[in-house]
């Protein structure tokens, strides 16, 4: 559990807080899970999608649901090691909240703006974008489940599972009187789990 | 730390026996973040291999846990994409980046009223002109009459006199067709175009030559916008004609030019003839001529024809109260509705004839080949 990147070596003391991060800086940043270089790409790519959404019949709630939206595309790729350098940032940015600013809008059956729809030359990232979909789903779907599962259980998995905390430290926290009794509860609660994911899923 | 229950199972591995879940979950576990010694993973690696049902259970575990671990990433990510949202100035952004559009809503609510007051002036001096010089009173439709000829009219009145002189009741004599126009041949196989007011609303379309012959035919294409109708004979009687002596001109017409037509306004042909006095039609119909030429009910459909024997147009109709304007749909829009007739739902291939045997005739021998083309339309 719990990979290491083998960027992460490379690049410590990499952080700096002054002027614009190159679009390979951005790339490192994120598989270094930089908070600096989010504060970054929000303040660099933020207000173009504001504009965008802005023109197109949106509001500045939209825009933010976008571009949050496709920086998450933009980690997945990333992570997944399919970002190719050659294709600017900026933009795929441009790319993918154009084609769920479209998307979005012909759910709601709001207007879309003739103008918009013709704005071709984008690349394509309608691959990324159905991964993410995908993506997207299977995590409403844990949240759901996590969600129904109700306490200690939910606290005890997020634990162990996503905090990687050991055994021991769950058991003091919990209260058990051993590990061993831990275990089988989180047995429990795993099994329970796994029911609701696969229930609704 | 593996515990001495896990100790337990371990010691217990290599014995073909298979362990309780919760064993096994708590093994995976161990396993997938590199807790077991070394002998143990060893061990445990035997096991894996020996029962392919562990194998498909552990792999399905890693599955699972990986999901909760990206899901784990995505939440991350959530919380800190709200935080670098907190950061930015959004209201700033938005009046930096839509000042244009807001200026124009104030200037708009500043001279909402007075817009209001213009545009009602407007609509009042527009209308109010139009109705004063009696735009209103006169419609288009009463300047305009189709030259289809109203044969029930011209009987009725004939049988009237009849009935005058002999005192007899009157027969009604087989046939007479209720409206009637003109039309001509297409091709030699027995299409026949006509306007599309003449056969309108018909029950059943005859066509009579100038020999006093009449052919069922049918319609196989109408264009109301154009005016056109194509018909085709059905009749078994009808034989073949010889080859066209005409041709459809392409281009279109000079002013001036002369031209003359045949038609049906009585039940024999008459040949009117005129000139070419406007390249657009009524109120700047580009689809027709305007002809400077003697028509009448019955006229319409009739060909219009050039002095080397082209034909340029379809007669169709003339402005009441105004002396010599007819009008004539223009060539190129008869040869566009034949491209338009789906070739699957004709009988016969349509050919159109390329070749004018009329071009270095004199009219009166020119009218003399042209006879047999030219139909009587009668619509019952």
């Amino acid at each position: 559990m719990g990979y290491k990147n083998p960027f992460s070596v490379l690049i410590v003391n990499k952080e700096r807080n002054n002027s614009v991060q190159t679009d390979s800086e951005v790339i490192l940043g994120i598989l270094n899970d930089s908070k600096l270089t989010l504060n970054q790409l929000y303040s660099s790519y933020f207000p173009m999608v504001l504009q965008l959404v802005l023109k197109n019949n949106g509001n500045e709630d939209d825009a933010k649901d976008i571009f949050q939206e496709s920086v998450i595309v933009l980690y997945n790729k990333v992570k997944s090691g399919k970002f190719e350098l050659n294709s600017k940032l900026k933009t795929f940015l441009y790319a993918v909240c154009h084609r769920l600013w479209l998307k979005h809008l012909h759910q709601k059956r709001r207007n879309v703006p003739s103008e918009f729809v013709d704005m071709e030359g984008l690349e394509s990232v309608d691959e990324d974008i159905a991964e993410h979909e995908e993506k997207d789903a299977r995590f409403k779907q844990m949240d759901l489940a996590l969600n129904q599962l109700g306490e200690p259980c939910k606290t005890l998995i997020e634990d162990y599972y996503m905090q990687q905390r050991s055994m021991q430290e769950i058991s003091e926290k919990f209260g058990y009187t051993n590990a061993d009794n831990a275990k089988s509860q989180k047995y429990k609660c795993l099994q329970r789990l796994k029911k609701l994911f696969f229930q609704t899923y | 730390m593996p515990s001495a229950f896990e100790k337990a199972i371990l010691s217990n591995l290599l014995e073909p026996k298979m362990k309780s879940e919760l064993e096994l979950l708590n093994l995976f576990d161990s396993y997938l973040l590199g807790e077991l010694t070394a002998e143990e993973k060893v061990a445990f690696e035997n096991y894996r291999s020996r029962y392919p049902e562990v194998e498909k259970q552990l792999s399905e575990h890693k599955r699972f846990v990986k999901g909760m671990e990206e899901y784990a990433d995505r939440r991350k990510l959530n919380a800190e994409l709200e935080a670098a949202h907190r950061n930015v100035d959004v209201a700033a952004l938005k009046s930096q980046l839509q000042p244009e559009s807001t200026r124009v809503i104030s200037l708009f609510a500043r001279y909402k009223i007075i817009t209001a007051v213009a545009a009602a002036v407007a609509l009042v001096t527009v209308f109010g002109t139009l109705f004063s010089t009696g735009y209103f009173s006169k419609t288009i439709t009463n300047n305009y009459s189709a030259l289809r000829r109203d044969i029930n009219n011209i009987r009725r009145s004939q049988n009237a006199l009849i009935k005058g002189i002999n005192d007899l009741p009157a027969k009604t004599p087989v046939n007479p067709g209720e409206f009637g126009g003109t039309g001509f041949a297409l091709s030699a196989n027995g299409y026949i175009i006509t306007n599309y007011h003449v056969v309108k609303d018909a029950d059943s379309v005859y066509v009579q030559n100038s020999e006093g012959e009449s052919f069922k035919v049918k319609q196989v294409y109408v264009n109301p916008a154009y005016d056109i109708a194509i018909l085709q004979i059905t009749d078994s009687v009808f034989k073949t004609l010889s080859a066209l002596p005409y041709t459809f001109k392409k281009s279109g017409s000079d002013l001036g030019e002369d031209v003359y037509t045949i038609g049906f306004p009585r039940d024999d042909q008459v040949v009117n003839r005129g000139y070419v006095s406007s390249l657009t039609g009524y109120a700047g119909d580009t689809v027709a001529y305007q002809v400077d030429i003697a028509v009448n009910p019955g006229n319409s459909g009739g060909p219009l024809i050039d002095s080397k024997g082209n034909i340029i147009g379809i007669i169709n109709a003339k402005q009441m109260q105004t002396e010599g304007a007819a009008f004539a749909i223009k060539s190129n829009y008869i040869l566009e509705s034949i491209g338009d007739i789906p070739q699957d739902s004709l009988d016969f291939k349509f050919t159109l004839n390329k070749k004018n045997s009329l071009s270095k005739l004199t009219r009166t021998d020119q009218i003399k080949k042209l006879k047999d083309y030219i139909f009587m339309v009668k619509v019952y």
